[in-house]
């Protein structure tokens, strides 16, 4: 019964690991696709990682710390990403509302 | 007195860490403690940034319900983006919004733009100071202060009690 639960926690996960990949196709730009592509690795991860805990308890704490250790990179990873798009000049979809921060810091980001 | 406190919070990580890596054996804990002791007396004045943490138990309190907060906002924007995903139409818009923070410690800073890029929907793309440039997936508000309001309060008013 454990490992069923374990089983299916596990497979919702993945699942949103899955429509991360989904995400990384459809969205029109570098930064809605780095939404996707990062942030499903969030929820979908830390799903995937209990629910392998929950099937084999002897590993729970280390893959508990494995969810810590994703929660702290995961954010300063995809903010250095994102940043570096946008200090090189890549524009934003044309279906964008605004750019605040190219309105406020204009030459800067046509240094690249 | 201002490296008392880095010290003590930097034990309880290390010793946290332990005891999640090796479990609880009565000789390695021992061994455990001694480490992080030796470790967090050495490198308490380099860690000054942890001094910002508030301990007592309202901070405490606040730190808990902070976290499940996180948690709420974590599934219920998952759902929302992955939604916009598999809608034909791909209802999305996007763009980069101005936010402002009432947080002051550097630490307490860190943190709120980290939830804000974990949550799924909003991404932390630059810091200036106090300010925030967001990019949102979704962006539903015309000026600085509806957009605060939308994306950063929520968690603002735990941290502010937590870091000040």
């Amino acid at each position: 019964m454990i490992q069923i639960i374990g089983a299916v926690i596990s497979l919702v996960g993945s699942m949103f690991i899955f429509l991360g990949a989904l995400g990384v196709v459809r969205m029109p730009d570098v930064y809605n696709r780095m939404q996707a592509g990062t942030k499903a690795t969030t929820l979908g991860s830390m799903l995937t990682l209990i629910g392998i805990g929950i099937v084999l308890p002897g590993w729970l704490g280390k893959l508990l710390l494995l969810v810590v250790f994703i929660i702290i990179t995961n954010p300063i990873s995809s903010h250095a990403l994102a940043r570096a798009a946008h200090h090189a000049g890549i524009k934003l979809t044309e279906k964008s509302v605004r750019d605040n921060l190219k309105e406020d810091y204009p030459k800067e980001d046509d240094n690249g | 007195m201002h490296k008392v406190k880095p010290g003590i919070i930097l034990f309880v990580i290390l010793f946290g860490l332990w005891l999640l890596l090796a479990g609880a054996d009565r000789d390695e804990l021992i061994v455990a403690a001694a480490a992080s002791l030796v470790i967090s007396v050495l490198f308490a004045g380099r860690a000054s940034a942890l001094g910002s943490v508030r301990l007592h138990p309202k901070a405490i309190a606040y730190a808990v319900i902070f976290f499940f907060v996180f948690l709420k906002e974590l599934v219920h924007s998952t759902i929302d983006v992955a939604g916009r995903l598999l809608s034909p139409r791909l209802p999305i818009n996007p763009g980069i919004v101005k936010v402002r923070t009432r947080l002051k410690s550097p630490l307490g800073r860190i943190i709120l733009a980290n939830t804000i890029t974990l949550t799924p929907g909003t991404m932390t793309i630059e810091t200036k100071g106090e300010y925030y440039y967001i990019h949102w997936i979704d962006i539903r508000t015309e000026d600085i202060d509806s957009s605060t309001e939308a994306i950063v309060a929520k968690f603002e008013k735990y941290l502010e009690v937590i870091f000040g």
